[in-house]
């Protein structure tokens, strides 16, 4: 009782009064500048959206949704012939994204395998396996690991790995899928290790504690209680890791060999969607059907890395709630 | 029985081992990567191969004028990323309260991390070049000025691409300012502006510099974004221009024209130059620059961030 009229006092006394007024404008100014701000951050987010979309829709107004697919056309003798190429600048384009999405699938895919068996092995020397002293010093080094610019990555195995890859495997061509993936690995292997160390340690020590309290052996509680109970943090860390494979550029445009080969071949030069960008963006002329198709390229690589980043973001959403039990 | 446990005890140990030997692989290979462009880098590392400019036909010479367009890109990228970025950290973590809008922001921002950095190019084509620079020429009637790939486009189109590295970080630093300081600081009196700029940014300034380092390191090493954008093979004159006030001139960056850049360097050279085997040593040169560079900014931050949680553990 006595605090609510002591507070009433306070607030009524000319000093409170003199202070409020003053102050109160200044302060719901400086709050909408930073909420102006953090306003223009969404804006840019929803703009590259928008941008993207609105050029890369203006390729179907040449290009049928089914010309991204295949082009049916009659071959000498005259029988139709289904063809799923990418020429966007021959008399008669053709802009087939098979092709494109195979190659893109062909370095991501053994690239993510790779990835997930060495950095999932990795996360677990780090969280389970390491000296604890030792990790203070290992997890820095995983992080610059993951801070190497692709583009060195992508030179290193163009005047390297396709040379030593080339002597011992003799592909058919020196540029090929299999040295991308390579390439990739090192991108994605630090992703994959350090997110599923995050996941395996954040799993409770009880867990581990009963585990051996059980009579369970080391790697009795790391394969039959740590893995199980991250499962979901492992699985995102993996599509994390695919995603950001089909996202990246500087490796494929430099070690793929950029021939969009229709195969399933690995030791043939590909083509992927992102090298397709980087490679022709520079010459095409602007408000061509190849210009805005090349758009529509980055809508569809935009659409599903988005999707991967997305399912992965939920997973790793119920692991937190999960976890805090 | 005996046995039984032994042999579950072999497959561990085999187990461990394997999970050991694959780390020491990575390992392994790491600095055999590091170590190759070392020992091939090193030998033409010199004071006149930094700031010496390319000469005949790009087989000699230095790499000076790609890693003052670095500096200068990187420069103007964090002028636009770094407070845009800090503010709107601010925002979310003091002002803003856990509605549907914020977790909107939230979510776009993880997920704005995630896009392919060559989607950013298209972007910053679509909306930097075509439309803003386009409109700008326009309505200033300066002809082909603005409308076209330069240093400009690149660093802000390189400051959205780390706008989340920024975000994210000073998030982390605002949010690890204990609620009591700021209780402290409302109990003498102060506001919340005030709280704000005498109590927590002063001991979120750590983490802030954090991000912005990793968010330095991140754009110098992009290259798939700045493919289009402005990015040079060769240029004669360095992207710089006279500003005056009056009598008084100071060169200044030029954000209107292009520029050289150390990884487009490195890419350009390796893939498309006359020579690619004559020039290797000049390559290997650019890509031990590059590597030094993106590594002394990482363990710089990486050393911030380690006395910044070391400070806060001891709060």
């Amino acid at each position: 009782m006595e605090d609510k009229e002591f507070f009433q006092k306070a607030v009524n006394s000319k000093y409170a009064k003199k202070i409020g007024k003053h102050t109160r404008l200044k302060e719901s100014l400086i709050k909408i500048f930073f909420a102006v701000n953090g306003t223009m951050a969404l804006i840019f987010i929803i703009l590259i959206f928008v941008f993207l979309f609105k050029e890369g829709f203006k390729a179907l107004d040449h290009i049928g949704l089914l010309d991204f697919l295949y082009l049916d056309r009659p071959d000498a003798s005259g029988n139709i012939e289904r063809v799923f190429q990418w020429y966007p600048t021959s008399e008669e384009p053709r802009y087939s994204l098979i092709p494109l999405l195979i190659g893109t699938f062909l370095t991501a895919f053994p690239a993510t395998i790779i990835s997930t068996l060495l950095g999932v092995g990795a996360g677990i020397y780090l969280s389970e396996v390491a000296n604890p002293k030792f990790k203070e010093f290992l997890k820095p080094m995983i992080e610059l690991f993951a801070g190497i610019p692709t583009v060195v990555l992508g030179f290193i195995m163009l005047v390297v790995g396709a040379s030593f890859f080339n002597d011992i495997l003799h592909p058919a061509n020196r540029l090929n899928a299999f040295v991308a993936s390579i390439g990739l690995s090192f991108v994605i292997i630090p992703i994959i290790a350090s997110l599923t160390e995050d996941a395996l340690h954040s799993i409770p020590n009880d867990l581990r504690m009963a585990s051996y309290g059980l009579g369970a052996t080391k790697w009795q509680t790391i394969s039959k209680v740590i893995l199980p109970a991250a499962f979901s943090g492992v699985s995102a860390s993996i599509l994390l890791g695919f995603g950001r494979a089909i996202g990246e550029t500087m490796i494929v445009l430099m070690c793929a060999g950029n021939a969009a080969n229709l195969t399933s071949n690995i030791f043939l030069s590909v083509r992927t969607m992102t090298a397709t960008i980087a490679a022709e963006m520079g010459e095409v002329s602007q408000g061509s059907d190849h210009y805005y198709s090349l758009f529509f390229i980055g809508i569809v690589l935009f659409t599903i890395t988005f999707f991967l980043n997305l399912i992965a973001e939920i997973i790793i959403n119920k692991m937190r709630k999960k976890n805090t039990f | 029985m005996e046995l039984k446990k032994r042999k579950k005890d072999i497959a561990g140990f085999v187990s461990i081992g394997i999970v050991r030997i694959t780390f020491s692989f990575l390992v392994l290979i790491l600095l055999l990567l590091l170590g190759k462009i070392f020992i091939e880098g090193i030998g033409v590392i010199s004071l006149e191969f930094l700031i010496d400019e390319p000469r005949n036909n790009m087989t000699e010479g230095g790499i000076g004028p790609a890693i003052f367009g670095t500096v200068a890109v990187t420069l103007l990228m964090v002028l636009f990323a770094v407070p845009l970025g800090v503010f709107s950290a601010i925002y979310l973590n003091e002002y803003a309260k856990d509605t549907f809008f914020t977790r909107i922001i939230r979510t776009s921002i993880n997920n704005l991390a995630g896009v392919p950095s060559i989607v950013f190019g298209l972007f910053g084509l679509g909306f930097f070049i075509l439309f803003i620079g386009k409109n700008l020429d326009e309505v200033f009637q300066t002809g082909l000025l603005f409308g076209q790939p330069a240093l400009l486009w690149a660093s802000t189109t390189l400051a959205v691409l780390v706008l989340p590295i920024v975000i994210v970080s000073t998030l982390e630093a605002l949010n690890s300012v204990p609620k009591s300081h700021r209780d402290a600081s409302y109990g003498l009196g102060a506001t919340k502006w005030q709280t704000i700029k005498n109590v927590v940014l002063p001991q979120a300034r750590p983490g802030i510099l954090t991000g912005t380092i990793l968010a330095i390191s991140r754009g110098a090493g992009e290259t798939a974004p700045i493919l289009f954008l402005g990015a040079a093979f060769f240029l004669p004159n360095l992207p710089v221009a006279d500003l005056c006030i009056g009598d008084y001139c100071i060169p200044m960056i030029n954000p209107t024209e292009q520029f050289m850049y150390l990884a487009y360097h490195i890419f350009i050279m390796a893939t498309q130059s006359a020579n690619p085997t004559k020039t290797l040593p000049i390559q290997y040169g650019s890509t031990l620059v590059l590597i030094v560079l993106t590594f002394l900014l990482n363990i710089t931050a990486i050393i911030f961030r380690y006395r910044f949680r070391k400070l806060l553990g001891r709060l």
